[in-house]
Order: structure tokens, then sequence, then C-alpha cells
């Protein structure tokens, strides 16, 4: 009787505000315009749920198309900046070289560096590279933020892994190279799955880079393309606006069920040592 | 491969190696622009052309400029502000589904979503509930008679501010949420157990006890917060775009809309360049924290 007040009305109370938006997205996505616009009818309910909004999004949009591309770039980047992390780890957590402190500072400073504060120069970049408008770069540009953070989740998970198997290894005549692929990639297993989900959503996530570096409508992601070619600044953008938002959060949100302890592994592992 | 092994057994060679990747690419694509960020503060650069050197002019002109003064205000009050909610209902959460429940598992995963959606994706969804015409909040405040006209939310200065703080602490609540649950778990059950019996009430345990080994994680969380809060973008731009009247402008959506909208790559670089200082101090702050982690 006592949890009522001390656990399920609190956590009511959270979960109606962290949950709401949520609600409000999907009420708002198969929501007629007639009711969108009322302004007798309740808001909080919808008498005739219609998939209008969704096949005006997915037919008379070029929606399908930024959300192949989100998930192009996501998986690349994904692919490429794990690798390079754990390789980079690798050589961070397990080998005793000179040198080693400094990398590792200057691979935490990045990670703290927010994109927020480069777009500006790295248009300047981008331009001079001919860059610009290509969907394939924003594969190296997202690993600018992605690198820095996977490697300093791996090199925290490879520390954990004990030294002595790879002594053993040595011992045996075993090269670096093959203990790096044989014995410690396959016992990362857990912090690369962690370092593969949290790529793929913050790649996923991105806006900023997307937003500057892309202007043909084909060239662009879920979250730019809705927000750039969707928004049209009257009532009637509500309901594709609102079934492009929830179809986008989708991916992220499904390989989050399924790897949710990983995911909070990840999550509480940026913030060591 | 055989001859190759023995070079590539050298920890020196094949460090380089291994680290090579990931030096080029953020040596080239986050290193690099950051200094040429710097130093295009100090130029009179637009658009197009690369512009000459200047000193200091951009700051001095922006020092005087009382649209950057109110962006430096709405950034520290946004900063302050939502920080002070997110620890303190993230710290909440925390407590709650540390109680272990039927269901802890289900209610963990489904109250972290807000941190897990994409920002802009969410920030729609906040931009329609504050709708000035059909926003539920309005509808529900006139329906109970406690207004008789619509809230004009995100045109009204104090309200689009409002408005914005709420949706960021609804964002980062789960990420304090998280690491304080990691922090929780870690303190072992017998201190608890032997307040307790010492007859110490919920309040000093907390204060006492938890609280007290929970802030060096409190000071890691909120640095971390700090940094990212600060440097917001794509909450305020999707929302309010600055507005109104640049009511709502965060250094860093102000320096987009100079920089990329208007042309002024010089400006915009000076605006992001006053972020800095401060980032300097948080990640050093950050890093005597880690440091100090037990």
């Amino acid at each position: 009787m006592k949890r009522i007040w001390t656990l399920w009305l609190p956590l009511g109370a959270f979960a109606l505000f962290l949950l709401f938006p949520f609600y409000w997205m999907v009420l708002t996505s198969i929501k007629p315009n007639e009711e969108l616009i009322s302004v007798t009818a309740n808001p909080f309910w919808v008498s005739r749920p219609t998939l209008a909004h969704l096949q005006y999004l997915l037919f008379s949009t070029s929606y399908p198309r930024w959300f192949w591309n989100t998930m192009a770039v996501a998986s690349a980047a994904t692919a490429l900046s794990v690798s390079v992390s754990f390789l980079a780890a690798f050589a961070l957590a397990r080998l005793r070289f000179r040198g080693a402190e400094g990398v590792s500072l200057g691979i935490y400073l990045a990670y703290l560096i927010p994109p927020a504060i480069l777009f500006i120069p790295l248009a300047e970049v981008m331009l001079k590279l001919g860059w610009f408008d290509h969907l394939w770069a924003l594969v190296p540009v997202y690993s600018t933020f992605l690198v820095p953070f996977s490697t300093w989740l791996l090199v925290g998970y490879l520390k954990s892994i004990p030294m002595e198997l790879e002594e053993a290894a040595m011992v045996d005549g075993a090269s670096r190279l093959r203990i790096l692929f044989q014995i410690i990639l396959p016992l990362s297993a857990p912090g690369l799955i962690s370092a593969f989900i949290f790529s793929f959503t913050l790649s996923w996530n991105e806006y900023l880079y997307a937003l500057v570096f892309m202007s043909a409508p084909g060239n662009k992601t879920v979250p730019v393309g809705l927000a750039t070619e969707l928004v049209r600044g009257d009532i009637y953008q509500w309901g594709p606006l609102m079934a492009g938002a929830l179809l986008g959060s989708l991916p992220v949100a499904v390989l989050y069920f399924f790897f949710v302890e990983h995911y909070v592994a990840g999550m509480s592992g940026a913030l060591k040592g | 491969m055989a001859r190759l092994s023995p070079v590539l057994d050298r920890t020196p060679v094949l460090a380089t190696l291994l680290l090579l990747p990931a030096a080029v690419l953020v040596g080239g694509l986050l290193a690099f622009p950051l200094t040429l960020g710097v130093l295009l503060g100090f130029k009179d650069a637009t658009i197009g052309d690369p512009g000459s050197f200047i000193g200091l002019e951009n700051y001095r002109y922006l020092i005087t400029d009382p649209v950057l003064r109110l962006t430096a205000l709405n950034t520290g009050l946004y900063t302050l502000v939502t920080l002070v909610f997110k620890l303190a209902l993230g710290l909440a959460l925390a407590l709650l589904l540390n109680q272990r429940f039927a269901g802890y598992r289900f209610w963990r995963s489904v109250l972290l979503l807000p941190y897990v959606v994409p920002t802009v994706l969410s920030a729609f969804a906040w931009w329609w509930i504050f709708d000035p015409q059909f926003s539920f909040i309005s509808w529900a405040l006139v329906k109970a008679g406690l207004l008789h006209h619509n809230l004009d939310f995100l045109g009204t200065p104090w309200l689009a501010r409002g408005s914005l703080m709420v949706a960021n602490v609804w964002r980062g609540i789960p990420f304090f949420t998280v690491g304080y649950l990691a922090g929780l778990q870690a303190i072992p059950k017998e201190l608890h157990e032997a307040a307790q019996i010492d007859g110490a009430s919920a309040g000093q345990i907390f204060w006492q006890i938890t609280w007290v080994l929970l802030l060096p994680l409190t000071t890691i969380l909120t640095i971390f917060s700090a940094i990212f809060t600060f440097t917001d973008f794509q909450l305020v731009w999707t929302i309010t775009r600055g507005g109104p009247a640049n009511a709502t402008h965060l250094f860093v959506t102000l320096a987009y809309q100079r920089a990329i909208a208007g042309g002024a790559m010089g400006e915009g670089a000076a605006i992001a360049g006053f972020t800095l200082p401060f980032l300097a101090v948080l990640a050093w702050a950050a890093l005597d924290a880690l440091r100090r982690q037990p």
C-alpha cells in the first residue's frame, strides 16, 4: 500500500511527462485534418483514424529516399568508425608505447568537442574538398564524433580483459596481430555491440552536419528532409510531419529495445575515465 | 607475412599503424577545422570569399551587439535552469527505478526513450504541442476556465524560453537517470542497512550517504550535460529558430543564422568562438573529475 505513494504515483507522473509526446505523435499522425483543425473536438482523442498522412508521406514526398539515405549513411559511418576505433583502442589499452597518454588525452578532448562549434570551418573544408552535397561525405564527417566516442568506450572495455591471456599467447609464439584478431576481437563482442548501437543511433540522429552540407532534396536525411521539405508553416503540415517523425524514430527505437542492456552499459561506460 | 611479422611486433610500429586511421580522420576533419575555425573568427570571410585578417574586429563588434548579449544571457539561463531540473528529476527517477519492482526492466527501457529518439523528430512533437492555435495545454486551460484565450507559447519571449527548457529537460532526464542508476547500484547495501539499524531517517540516509557517495558522479554528469546543453542547436532551431525577435537564440543557433543563412562566416565563427573558453574550462573540469574517480 505504501508503494502507491513511494513508487507508482511518482513513476506514473514521470511516465506521463516522458511518454506523452510519443502519444501525441501517434495521435496526430492518424488524425484526419478536419479533426486537427477543429477547435471543438477533444484534442486527446481521434474519432476517425486515417492513414492518409502516412500515405502522403510515403507516396507524395521523398521520405522513402531520405529514409534509405539515413540508413546507408548511418550503417557505413558506424562500420567505418567502429573498425577504426577498435584498432586505436587496442593500441591505447593493450600496447605500452611512448605518447600513449597524450593520444588518450587527445581522443578524450575530441570526444568533448561538440559538432556545434565545428560546422562553420568544416563547411569550408568540405567546399575545398568538393565534398559538398555528396551523401557519402557524411560518412567520414560523422566519424569525427563517432571515432572519439567509440575509442573512449572500447578502451574502457579492453582494459577489463585480463592481460594474462595475451601474455600466454605470446609465450606460445603468437604475433601481436594474431592476438588482436583471434583473442581480443572475439572477447570484445559486448563492448563492440555497445559501440555499434551507440554509433548507429548517433548517426541516425545527426542533424547539423547533414543540414549544412546536403542541399539537393535527394541527398537529405530523415531529420533534415522533414525539417526543410515538409515544414510549410500551416496546419496541414502536422499529420505528415508527425507520421514522418514516428517512422523515423522506429529504427533506433527497435534497435534500442533489442539491446537495452548494451545501450545502458554504453551510456554509463562513456562516463568512466 | 612471415617476414613482415617481426616488424609489426615492434610495439611503436604496431601502435602507430593501429592509430593511423583514427588520427587521419580525427586530425583532418576535427583538429584541423577547429584550428581553422579559431582563425576564421579573426577574419571578415563570407561564403565564397576567404576574407582577410581583421584582428579582434569581429569580437569587438559582437560584444556591443545587443543580440549577442541577449544570446549570452539566454545560453547561460538555458543551461543553468535545465541542468537543475535534469539533475533533480533524473536522480528522482533513478531512485524510483532503483527500488527494484516487478516490471523494472520494462519501465526503465520505456522511460529512457526520450534520449534515444532523434532530437529533431521529438522537437517536432514539442513544436506542435506548443502550437499557438491548437496547443492542448491552452485547450485544457480554457476548458477548465483558467484562461480566456490561447497562450502564444512560442510568440512570447518568456513563454518561448520556458517551452524550450521543458523540451530540453524532457530529453535530458534519462541521461542523468542512466548515470545515477549505475552509481546507485555501486553503493554497497550494507551502508544503508547499518544506517537504518542506527536509527537514521530516510532523509538522513539520502543526504548523508547516498548523495555524498554520488557527488563525484554528479560532477561528471553535470559537466557532460552542461557541455551539450551549452552548445545545443537542434531543439531551438527546430522549435523557434531563435525567435521571437531573437529572444531564444543560443550561441550556436545565432552562429548558424549569421554564418550559414547569412553568409558571414567570419562573424559566425567568432560567435562560436565565444563558447570555446567555457568549453575549455568544462573539459578541464571533466578531466579532473574523471581522474579523481575511484
